[in-house]
């Protein structure tokens, strides 16, 4: 692997809830009102090399999109740091994470949602770039213009506001939005999932054009293990709030090794695979709020041993190139003489 | 074998200030008991608002102009509104995307469940907490007896559907209309639902009418498919034939699009330009500017193609398997 | 379609709607009552007939040399030393009411007005702020709004006045004190969806500045409803003045405004001088009345709820 342009080192994310006063008042007589502690991320490091698209997988809860939100640096991580080409971008200080994060851009889930309502597309697209000067002033107009041509929509759209465009279009305007600012990484939060099939494969192939156009680096955060699969280098796979497998897409999708990846395959329903054939995984995600002990997967698993309940398994290399965290990969579901 | 639901030439239409707009243009399809219709879509493609007339749901701006919904035999469209409140729940139910449609956030589960029950068949509280619980245990709910003291905000999104489709069952309904109900829900939560609905179509014989956006879930679901464009049913057959075999053009870009089915890395087969507005529908058939088969000919309306039980809205069909 | 480099071109989005189109569509909308298109072209009359009264009216009610003795408590339709016809009768003073009246109501709508503004914008800032920054200053800025909307704004006002002492300038502050909590209130709610949405995550990660955030992003998306919220408390604001000029706190007679028109003939209304207190108390209702019809009409055409 080359030089990584993104490294994420040992990242945990908590969010903690304190209750306001009337909460707190009641929880006198209730027993309630004491913080609550979601915990998002848990020691997750990740590096990025630069030309790569790392895919992020997993369910609600499971961290994906709050490692997104770190590297962009919306939020603060409460430990461990995001450094891009060797400068901290986001660390436990806030403040002094605003000049670096032009160098992260994010492409949000709605396109709905992520346009302001009453602000022309052009207005949109300029603001960034000419607020931090990345555009000559006298430039920007033509470099917008250019923009919207190279997402496939017409310049003269500069002029008009969202409402009058289809959701692949908007979501067209917010992938121009983000390469206004001349990003080095790019963050996709489930940038196709709430499009129509026929619009995301419009999507889909403009993202790869520019990728191979631009050279551009991004984290592809998404559910979908088709399209992840269809875009992506490597795949890492996390679960409530936790890294399990990290390896490059063609040998995670041929021989998953941790068994909530494999058990994912197995849910995700398939077009033309014959009715019928769910191999569901039992069981419901457990809330972040109160993670299992050990193994946060070991209450659905099948091989889970007693290992897995006491013990939470680092990851260790299960090939070249990739990783995965389960006590299977690393002498065994039972309890270990040192272990214990 | 009577349809369990017999829908034909249902025709619903919207006032705007655009003029009329037909978002469900002339729609027939029947489902047998036991079966899952897949209703497939894009959005803006009026598969939930067929979903919503068929129940007699439509409120104005919107009206039900034309057709017939038979259930069992009897047309919905003739029954008076009580009556048809009445078939509602008992003999048709429906499952939407977001449960809390269905549940009432401030009673609890086993409370709003008997009172369900209730309302279509008297018999005492006990015995009524006894049906519910036996409906949780059919959507493979664990522990019932817990839940049913549980309020709605208690339990996971999962268990809240699986709770919503438990009292679509209460009363053995003939016919289920299930919108979108596990799309927001995650994939491994969704394969268990899944899997319990097949179980459910097979075991109590109710028709299920299965209204997504989601190739992928109709096709690993669903016995017959029905496929959606601009208001109008484009393509109808089993799934085996829609999928394996699709004859309209739209639903073969359809299926060109998912990514599974090509090579990683590679572009993906695309539609051009996006779904149309409902008020400025194109002339004829409403696909014509996106097909890569378009002729003159296809501003015509186009004819109704049926070949071994699989019917196609098109002047030049595909030639399937 | 066309190609440009390798990207397929979509094909045109949705016609680019004009503003003169939106204003267009909003007429159509709004038309559709009859009352409120009524009521609107009843505020522009009254607009035009008080803000060009010096224009339109016989008599400046302002210039003591004008008033004449002899013209005191003459019926409406009688004739004065003036030789012109005194429509609404004259008061004590001799004052032609019609001419009083019509100042009088620049004199409200100037402070209607005014006030409303000064309380949205100041309600505005304290609602963005709170709903943006979140945590200690919400909490500390919603607890002041809330506890003052606890109090009755016509308790608050007359403090104000009472404290400030009368005048033009004076009746202004008190109101705005009145009445900004409301727009707080109701900016916070609006602000604090918005806040959520991701437009302003996209901001933040941009990033952009929280100035620019706040005014650029977050402002102009809780405008609308505000607007219509403001509109009404001009109506609100307008009573509220003449509740407080009628019971002495307000404006003195010698400034005209409808509630000390109303106050001063208040004191004949047994003497069977009632014209002088109902005319303008007549104008008072049409104008409140004509205000909140036209703000209820804009409040249900922009509802995205009754877009069609």
């Amino acid at each position: 692997m080359t030089v990584p342009i993104l490294m994420i080192d040992a990242v945990s994310k908590r969010f903690t809830r304190r209750p306001g006063l009337a909460e707190r008042l009641a929880g006198k007589f209730t027993g309630g009102g004491k913080p609550v502690t979601v915990h998002a991320l848990t020691d997750v490091s990740l590096e990025v090399a630069k030309g790569e698209v790392l895919g992020i997988v997993g369910e609600s809860g499971c961290g994906k999109s709050t490692l997104g939100r770190v590297i962009a640096g919306i939020h603060a991580p409460t430990s461990g740091s995001v450094t891009l080409n060797g400068q901290q971008i986001a660390d436990q200080r806030r403040g002094n994470i605003h000049k670096l994060t032009t160098q992260v851009q994010m492409i949000h889930q709605d396109p709905f949602a992520s346009l302001n309502p009453r602000m022309k597309v052009g207005e949109t697209l300029a603001e960034g770039p000419r607020y931090h000067g990345i555009i000559p002033a006298d430039q920007v107009r033509t470099r917008i213009r250019a923009l919207l041509e190279q997402v496939g929509l017409e310049a003269a759209y500069a002029d008009r506001l969202p409402h009058q465009f289809s959701g692949g279009q908007r979501q067209r305007i917010a992938i121009a939005r983000a390469l206004a600012m001349q990003p080095e990484v790019l963050v996709l939060d489930e940038a196709v999932a709430s499009l129509d099939v026929s619009i995301q494969a419009q999507v889909l192939n403009l993202f790869m054009d520019l990728r191979h156009d631009l050279g551009l680096t991004a984290l592809f955060i998404s559910h979908d293990l088709s399209v992840v699969r269809h875009v992506c280098d490597r795949v890492a796979i996390m679960y409530l709030g936790r890294l399990v497998e990290l390896a490059p897409a063609d040998q995670l999708y041929a021989d998953p090794r941790h068994p909530y990846t494999r058990a994912l395959f197995a849910s995700i329903p398939t077009v033309g695979t014959g009715r019928g054939r769910f191999e569901a995984i039992k069981g419901e995600i457990p809330s972040p709020i109160a993670p299992p002990p050990g193994c946060a997967f070991h209450p659905r698993c099948p091989f889970a041993g007693p290992r897995c309940r006491a013990e939470v398994p680092r990851l260790t290399t299960a090939g070249p190139v990739r990783t995965v965290a389960c006590h299977l990969n690393d002498g065994g579901v039972d309890m270990q003489k040192g272990a214990a | 074998m009577t349809a369990a639901l017999d829908v034909k030439g249902l025709t619903t239409r919207f006032e705007t200030r655009a003029g009329h707009v037909t978002a469900v243009n002339d729609v027939s399809f029947a489902v047998q008991p036991g079966r899952i219709m897949g209703l497939v879509g894009e959005s803006g493609s009026g598969k939930s608002v067929t979903g919503f007339s068929i129940l007699g749901l439509i409120d104005a701006p919107g009206e039900v102009t034309a057709g017939a919904v038979l259930v069992d035999g009897v047309d919905l469209r003739q029954l008076s509104t009580e009556d048809l409140r009445k078939m509602r729940g008992r003999k048709v139910a429906m499952v939407f995307q977001d449960p809390m449609m269905t549940l009432n956030p401030v009673l609890r589960v086993g409370d709003q469940m008997t009172m369900a029950v209730r309302v279509h068949q008297p018999m005492s509280k006990s015995d009524a907490l006894q049906h519910a619980r036996k409906a949780l245990e059919v959507v493979g709910i664990p522990s019932p007896a817990e839940r049913l003291k549980a309020y709605p905000h208690q339990l996971s999104g999962g268990m809240r559907q699986r709770v919503a489709i438990a009292m679509a069952l209460l009363h053995s309904p003939s016919v289920i209309i299930a919108d979108e109900a596990t799309t927001a829900l995650d994939v491994s939560i969704q394969g268990q639902i899944l899997a319990e609905v097949r179980e459910l179509a097979d075991e109590t014989g109710a028709a299920i009418v299965w209204i997504t956006h989601d190739l992928a879930v109709v096709s690993s679901l669903a016995d017959d498919i029905c496929v959606m464009y601009a208001g109008r049913i484009v393509e109808r057959g089993t799934a085996e034939q829609v999928i394996g075999g699709p004859r309209h053009p739209y639903t073969q870009g359809l299926l060109d699009s998912i990514p599974a089915r090509h090579e990683p890395g590679r572009k993906l087969p695309q539609i051009p330009g996006s779904t149309p507005q409902l008020s400025r529908l194109p002339e004829g058939c409403p696909f014509q500017p996106r097909c890569p088969r378009a002729t003159d000919l296809c501003r015509t309306e186009p004819p109704l193609d049926v070949r071994d039980g699989q019917a196609v809205l098109c002047h030049h069909p595909l030639e399937g398997v | 379609m066309a190609h440009i480099g390798n990207v397929l071109v979509v094909p045109s989005a949705a016609p680019a709607e004009t503003r003169v189109m939106r204003l267009r569509n909003f007429w159509s909308d709004y038309r559709r009552s009859w009352v409120a298109v009524g009521a609107l072209v009843v505020i522009v009359a009254l607009l035009v007939a008080s803000f060009g009264a010096p224009w339109l009216v016989p008599q400046d009610p302002y210039d003591l040399g004008q008033l004449d003795w002899a013209d005191a408590f003459l019926q409406p339709g009688q004739t004065g030393s003036g030789n012109y016809v005194h429509l609404l009768g004259t008061d004590n003073a001799g004052r032609d009411m019609l001419s009083a009246i019509l100042y009088g109501l620049r004199t409200s709508f100037l402070i209607g007005i005014s006030a409303g503004v000064l309380a949205l914008t100041l309600g505005i800032s304290i609602g963005l702020t709170a709903a943006y920054f979140g945590g200690r200053i919400e909490a500390l800025l919603m607890r002041i709004v809330d506890l003052q909307l606890s109090m009755p704004a016509i308790l608050l006002a007359l403090v104000m006045a009472a404290v400030l002492g009368q005048g033009v300038p004076q009746i202004i502050l008190a109101l705005v004190v009145a009445q900004y909590a409301y727009f707080a209130r109701t900016t916070h709610g609006a602000a604090s969806v918005e806040r959520r949405k991701d437009y302003i995550e996209a901001a933040r990660s941009t990033p952009l500045p929280t100035w620019r955030i706040l005014f650029k992003h977050l402002l102009p998306n809780v405008l609308p409803p505000l607007i219509v919220v403001a509109t009404v408390q001009v109506a609100s604001a307008i009573s509220l003045e003449a509740t407080l000029s009628f019971l002495g706190v307000g404006l003195p007679l010698t400034e005209p405004s409808l509630g000390s028109l109303i106050s001063n003939g208040f004191k004949y209304i047994h003497a069977g001088r009632s014209w002088l207190s109902i005319y303008p108390g007549v104008f008072l209702m049409i104008t409140v009345v004509a205000i909140n019809l036209v703000g209820d009409q804009v409040r249900t055409v922009i509802d995205p709820r009754n877009s069609r």
